[in-house]
C-alpha cells in the first residue's frame, strides 16, 4: 500500500472547553516520513491537537486527517496508523517492561508469537534489555519514558504523535531520546512531536509550526523561520579599556532595526544587521578608530527570538499575552 | 473506508489481554489483597460478636442469619475497587493509550470486570471459610449452595459495571473512593442483609424490601440456611441483575468514550 504524501492534514481544526479556546481554526499538513515539530507555550493547544489527532477528542469544527483516514469518521484505521506516546509514561507499574509491550503488540493484534519477538526488538533498540524482565515499578523517569515510547513503536506505526517526549526528563535521557528520534526520522516513520523546548524543535524537526491560542502563528523550515525572524545579529566585545559607549554611534547606522545596544555589566555591543559586509565594516571602522576588537560573532537569531518577534512574548513567560489572546488552559 | 467496527472474537481476544493484565496488576500486590480480605473478616467479626447478641432474628440463629447478608456486601464492596482502578488508569495515563489503539473500547471494561469477578470468588471463598469457622451452619444441598455462589458472583458482576459507570464519571480516584460509599453504603445497609426489615420505619422498610441487596440476601439465605422459599427473590433478584446491566453497560462504555 502507498503512503499519501500528506501523513497528516488539518484543516480548521477547532476545539473548545467550555468559553475556553484550545484549538481556534488550526491548519496543517505533515509531509510524509518527515518530523514535523509543534512548538508553543504551555496552553498553546498542543495536546488538544494530540488528542484529536489520536481519536481521544473529537474536534467541534473542521476536520483531521491522518494517512487518509479521518479521525471522527475511521477512527479505527486512524489507530492502527499511530502510535502515541503521551507526556506521562502510561505503562503499568506491576508490570515487566515485557509484559507492558507484549500487550500492546496483543492489542495492535499481533498474534502471540509476534508480539514477543516485537517486543524484544524494542527492548533491545531502547536498551532495556536488561531490564525486560523487571517491574516497572523499579525503573528510573527516564527508562519509563524510554519503555512508553517503545510502547508506541511496538505496532511499528506509520505515524508517530509524542506530546512532549522529552519533558521531565534528565539532560542524558533527553540525548538518548533524540538519538532514538534521529534513527526513526532515518527509517521513514512520520513523527508529530510537540515541544515547549526551542532548542528541540531545532534539533529535530525538518519543519516546524509555532502555535498560540490555538493558531499556527508561523510554520516553515527551523531556517525559515529564523530568517524569518529578520535580521541576524552581531556581538562585538572590545578589548579593555575601549569604552563600548563610543564606539556605538560608529556601527549606528550598520544597524537594520533597533540601533545599537550596549549591554552594561559585560560591555558587549548587539545590533542586528542585514547588509552582508556587515561584519567587515564593523571591524574596519572599530580599527580606524583605534578601538581593539576582542571577540565578534554574528549569530542566527535563536528559536526564542523567532517566538518573541511572532508573538510579542517569548515562549517561556506566555503571561506577555494581550487581553484578547488569553493563554489557554489545556485540561490536565 | 474499511470497517471501522471490530468483530466479536476481536473484542473477546482484547478483553481476554485486558484481564490477564489486569489479574496479573492484582495478584503482584498480595498486601493490597491482604487488606481487601481483612475488611469483611472484621465486619463479620463485628456483627458475630459484639451487634449480633443485640438483634432479634427469631429461630434462626444470628450468624446463619448475617452470613448470606456479609457475603453479599462483601460482593458488592468488592465492585467498588472497578471504579476504582479505572480512575486510577485513567490518571496514570493508560486509558488514553488504551483508547489510541486500534483495540475493542469496550473490552477495557470487560476485561476489567471480567478480572475483578475472579478477584471476588476468592474473597467470597475466603468469606464462607470465615464463616464456617465462627459458626455458619448453611443446611441446605449442595447444588443449592452452588446455585447462591453463582447467584453473588453474578450481583458482584453487575455491580462492578455500575462501579466502573461511577468512577469513569466522576474520573478522579479520591472522589470514586467517597462516591462509591455514598451509593454502596445505603443500598447494604437498608436492606435485609444485617436485622430483618420488620424492624425498620415504614418508609426504610419499603425501601429495604425493593432493594436488590435484600432480594439477593433472601435468596442466598432461603438457598443455604433453607426458610423460606428462595424462588422468590432469586428470580427477583436475577430480573434486577439484568435491567441493571441493560442500563448501566451503555452507560460505562459511553463515559469510557468520553473520559
Amino acid at each position: 500500500m502507498t503512503q499519501p504524501d500528506c501523513a497528516v492534514e488539518v484543516d480548521d481544526l477547532a476545539v473548545s472547553y467550555g468559553a475556553v479556546h484550545a484549538l481556534a481554526g488550526l491548519s496543517l499538513t505533515v509531509a510524509t516520513g518527515t518530523v514535523f515539530g509543534l512548538l508553543g507555550p504551555n496552553g498553546a493547544g498542543k495536546t488538544t491537537l494530540v488528542r484529536v489527532l489520536s481519536t481521544l477528542l473529537r474536534p467541534a469544527r473542521g476536520r483531521a486527517r491522518v494517512l487518509g483516514h479521518d479521525v471522527v469518521r475511521e477512527p479505527l484505521s486512524v489507530r492502527s496508523s499511530i502510535g502515541l506516546a503521551g507526556q506521562y509514561a502510561a505503562v503499568d507499574e506491576e508490570l515487566t517492561g515485557r509484559e507492558n509491550l507484549e500487550m500492546v503488540g496483543r492489542l495492535y493484534r499481533l498474534p502471540k508469537a509476534e508480539a514477543r519477538s516485537r517486543a524484544r526488538d524494542v527492548l533491545e533498540r531502547f536498551d532495556l534489555t536488561d531490564a525486560a524482565n523487571r517491574r516497572v515499578g523499579t525503573y528510573s523517569g527516564g527508562m519509563r519514558r524510554r519503555l512508553d515510547l517503545a510502547a508506541s513503536l511496538t505496532g511499528r506505526p506509520p505515524v508517530l504523535l509524542l506530546d512532549e517526549p522529552t519533558t521531565g526528563l534528565d539532560p542524558r535521557s533527553r540525548q538518548e531520546l533524540w538519538t532514538i528520534l534521529d534513527e526513526l526520522r532515518g527509517a521513514g516513520t512520520t513523527v508529530l512531536l510537540t515541544t515547549q523546548y526551542l532548542e528541540e524543535a531545532d534539533r529535530l524537526a525538518q519543519r516546524i509550526a509555532v502555535i498560540d491560542a490555538g493558531r499556527v502563528i508561523a510554520e516553515g523550515t527551523p531556517g525559515e523561520l529564523k530568517s524569518g525572524a529578520g535580521t541576524d545579529v552581531l556581538r562585538i566585545r572590545l578589548h579593555a579599556p575601549a569604552d563600548p559607549a563610543a564606539a556605538a554611534p560608529l556601527l549606528e547606522d550598520l544597524a537594520a532595526t533597533g540601533g545599537v545596544e550596549v549591554d552594561g555589566p559585560t560591555g558587549e555591543l548587539r545590533l542586528r544587521v542585514a547588509r552582508p559586509d556587515a561584519t567587515a565594516e564593523a571591524v574596519r571602522r572599530l580599527d580606524l578608530a583605534g578601538l581593539s576588537v576582542s571577540v565578534i560573532q554574528l549569530a542566527q537569531p535563536t528559536l526564542d527570538d523567532v517566538f518573541l518577534s511572532l508573538t510579542g512574548h517569548t515562549a517561556e513567560s506566555p503571561t506577555g499575552h494581550t487581553a484578547e489572546a488569553t493563554p489557554v488552559k489545556e485540561p490536565a | 473506508m474499511s470497517s471501522q467496527t471490530l468483530s466479536l472474537a476481536a473484542t473477546l481476544q482484547d478483553s481476554q489481554v485486558m484481564a490477564v493484565r489486569q489479574l496479573r496488576k492484582t495478584l503482584r500486590r498480595p498486601t493490597y489483597i491482604v487488606f481487601s480480605f481483612v475488611q469483611p473478616v472484621i465486619f463479620v467479626l463485628l456483627f458475630r460478636y459484639i451487634f449480633g447478641g443485640a438483634i432479634d432474628t427469631g429461630a434462626v440463629s444470628y450468624v446463619n442469619f448475617l452470613m448470606p447478608g456479609i457475603i453479599v456486601q462483601t460482593a458488592v464492596f468488592g465492585a467498588l475497587v472497578t471504579g476504582l482502578g479505572l480512575t486510577e488508569d485513567l490518571k496514570a495515563g493508560v486509558v488514553d493509550r488504551l483508547r489510541s489503539l486500534p483495540m475493542a473500547r469496550a473490552a477495557v471494561l470487560l476485561g476489567r470486570t471480567t478480572a475483578d469477578l475472579v478477584m471476588n470468588v476468592l474473597t467470597l471463598a475466603v468469606m464462607v471459610a470465615v464463616g464456617l469457622l465462627v459458626g455458619f451452619r448453611p443446611s441446605q444441598p449442595a447444588w443449592q449452595l452452588g446455585a447462591a455462589f453463582v447467584l453473588v458472583l453474578a450481583f458482584s458482576y453487575v455491580f462492578s459495571w455500575i462501579s466502573a459507570w461511577v468512577g469513569l464519571s466522576v474520573r478522579n480516584p479520591e472522589t470514586a473512593q467517597s462516591a462509591g460509599f455514598i451509593w454502596v453504603f445505603p443500598l447494604t445497609f437498608a436492606s435485609s442483609a444485617f436485622v430483618p426489615t420488620d424492624s425498620m420505619p415504614g418508609p426504610v422498610r419499603a425501601f429495604a424490601n425493593v432493594n436488590p441487596v435484600s432480594l439477593c440476601v433472601d435468596a442466598v439465605r432461603g438457598l443455604t440456611i433453607g426458610g423460606p422459599s428462595p424462588a422468590a427473590p432469586a428470580w427477583q433478584t436475577l430480573a434486577w441483575l439484568v435491567g441493571l446491566l441493560a442500563v448501566f453497560v451503555p452507560l460505562a462504555v459511553r463515559a469510557f468514550r468520553r473520559a
